[in-house]
């Protein structure tokens, strides 16, 4: 295998884009990435979007995309798995270059959900659970995730309060992000009074609905060296699959998706947990980021909320987590949001975050986890900065 | 998800008769039936129908919920573990939401579980009310 490397990432604005269209948003963040990236030919694109079909009507999106960011003609595919379809299209470009079938490839994600109503907006979600025996019975994504909080909480003591610390922590590295959809911060009373949604969580333990778009520049180190821009090399790659429908897991208080995609990514890279110095994951709702935190083996199960609470994973803890704002603040445009993790593990590795939410001490290696549905799915990457 | 007839009308094995997957090399039961262990690869099985009562696992009150649902916001929503150890989600109904909690008996009652407007499908299948009721 050929060593793959990012040289070049671009975002769309993320939030309630109603000026902006599905085609628009994706090819503003595409074109970003080309010219940060100063590429002047794509051999091939991967475009991540769970369900332009549902929100917008608009399927066979890879042509299009393709079209109108001037690319017509070169080879185009679109990645499906659920809210973990950006992080899978990265995968295949990295495949795809890792092979020597392609030397410049674009991984890209995208979502534009505010079109439709909101209402609709989550059955379209929904579609990444069981139809037939989860949603049938009235089970909502947030509904989902209440489940395993409840279980959480029953099996190790999590508490109220660490799920609160996820959400302000968010939010404060949010506040610094500038395509955050909230950057603000908000505080453990605003999280703790915020309307209930689906018990335990409330409506600031949820990631909100966004457009957006994210893309990167998945290269040769060859190619990457002749830029002679900053560059970073992803060292591994792993996806884990698991049943859709939560009833069916043998234990609802973990992740096994996560698990295997991470053990996978580490093994690829030869490295161990403790060696990760950051990560950007799946927080789509405050207690999966506590959840998966356990997952990847950076904290025993019933662990990580302790952590959480304690700072160990804000921006100047041991183990930074989101310091991108995650979903929860930065926004979740579900296709776009596996790349847009890209997009922060890049910045922090090359040292060019934005407002002061660098991460002190210069780190090294950082890892990215993108989660489909209620964990059905993950995609974990490893990428560490080019000496 | 608009209901359709067909769609409907396949279910009702594993809906009406809660028909389940035994499969013969390692006796685990799957509900709904499926054509291959996961865990053993056996493609040999038998149809068992599921007991009627369980204990809740996990649950969750619905309180905002997507318009198809709106006429019975706030509801419960449970993963229940039955005799047999099989899992399955479903609502919680018959109790005061805010009574629900783990560990609750609960059997099983074939309801009404979907309506889809003036002409549009009822779709049954069981819901979960509590033992004592």
């Amino acid at each position: 295998m050929r060593s793959v490397c990012v040289v070049g990432v671009g975002m769309s604005k993320w939030g309630e884009v109603w000026r902006m269209s599905f085609r628009d948003l994706h090819t503003e963040a595409a074109l970003n990435a080309i010219r940060d990236a100063g590429v002047d030919r794509l051999d091939a694109l991967y475009v991540g979007c769970m369900s332009g079909g549902l929100f917008v009507g608009q399927e066979h999106l890879a042509s299009l995309l393709t079209d109108y960011m001037g690319m017509r003609g070169i080879p185009a595919m679109r990645v499906e798995s659920a809210c973990a379809s950006g992080g899978m299209a990265f995968r295949a470009a990295f495949i795809e270059v890792a092979s020597g079938m392609s030397d410049i490839v674009m991984a890209s994600g995208v979502e534009k959900m505010t079109d439709c109503a909101p209402d609709d907006a989550t059955s379209a979600l929904a579609s990444a659970a069981d139809q037939e025996y989860e949603v049938f019975h009235g089970a909502t994504f947030p509904g989902l995730y209440a489940m395993m909080a409840h279980a959480h909480m029953a099996k190790y003591g999590t508490t109220r309060e660490m799920l609160s610390a996820v959400a302000v922590k968010n939010h404060q590295n949010g506040a610094k992000n500038p395509v955050a959809q909230y950057p603000f911060e908000i505080t453990r009373e605003q999280v703790e009074k915020s309307v209930m949604i689906a018990d335990p969580l409330r409506i600031l333990d949820c990631s909100p609905i966004t457009d957006g778009a994210a893309a990167v520049i998945v290269t040769t180190e060859e190619v990457a060296k002749s830029l002679g821009k900053p560059y970073i090399k992803v060292l591994g790659s792993g996806v884990g699959t698991d049943t859709i429908a939560l009833a069916q897991r043998q234990d609802l208080t973990t992740l096994r998706a996560v698990t295997l995609a991470a053990q996978r990514a580490l093994d690829m890279a030869g490295k161990k947990i403790d060696e990760i110095n950051f990560a950007e994951v799946h927080d789509c709702f405050t207690i999966a980021e506590i959840m998966v935190a356990e997952a990847i083996g950076k904290y025993e199960p019933g662990k990580a909320g302790q952590a959480i609470l304690a700072g160990e994973t804000g921006r100047e803890g041991a183990f930074p987590i989101n310091t991108s704002g995650g979903l929860k603040s930065k926004g979740h445009p579900v296709g776009a949001t596996g790349i847009a993790q890209v997009v922060e593990v890049y910045k922090q590795l090359t040292g060019i975050a934005e407002n002061g939410r660098q991460i002190p001490g210069s780190p090294t290696i950082g890892m990215t986890q993108n989660m489909g549905g209620s964990g059905g799915s993950s995609v974990v990457h490893i990428m560490e900065v080019a000496s | 998800m608009k209901m359709f007839v067909p769609r409907n009308w396949r279910e009702y094995p594993s809906r009406y008769r809660l028909e389940a997957s035994r499969f013969t090399k390692s006796g685990t039961v799957y509900y709904p039936k499926r054509m291959v262990d996961p865990e053993t690869g056996d493609t040999e099985q038998e149809t068992v129908n599921l007991p009627l009562s369980g204990k809740v696992l996990t649950y969750t009150v619905i309180r905002t919920s997507p318009d198809q649902w709106k006429d019975l916001a706030p509801y419960a929503l449970a993963i229940v573990e039955l005799e047999d150890g099989t899992r399955m989600m479903g609502q919680l109904t018959d109790c005061n939401v805010e009574e629900v909690s783990i560990g609750m008996e609960v059997r099983l009652e074939f309801r009404r579980v979907q309506t889809e407007g003036h002409s549009g499908v009822l779709s049954y299948g069981h819901k979960f009310v509590p033992k004592w009721y």
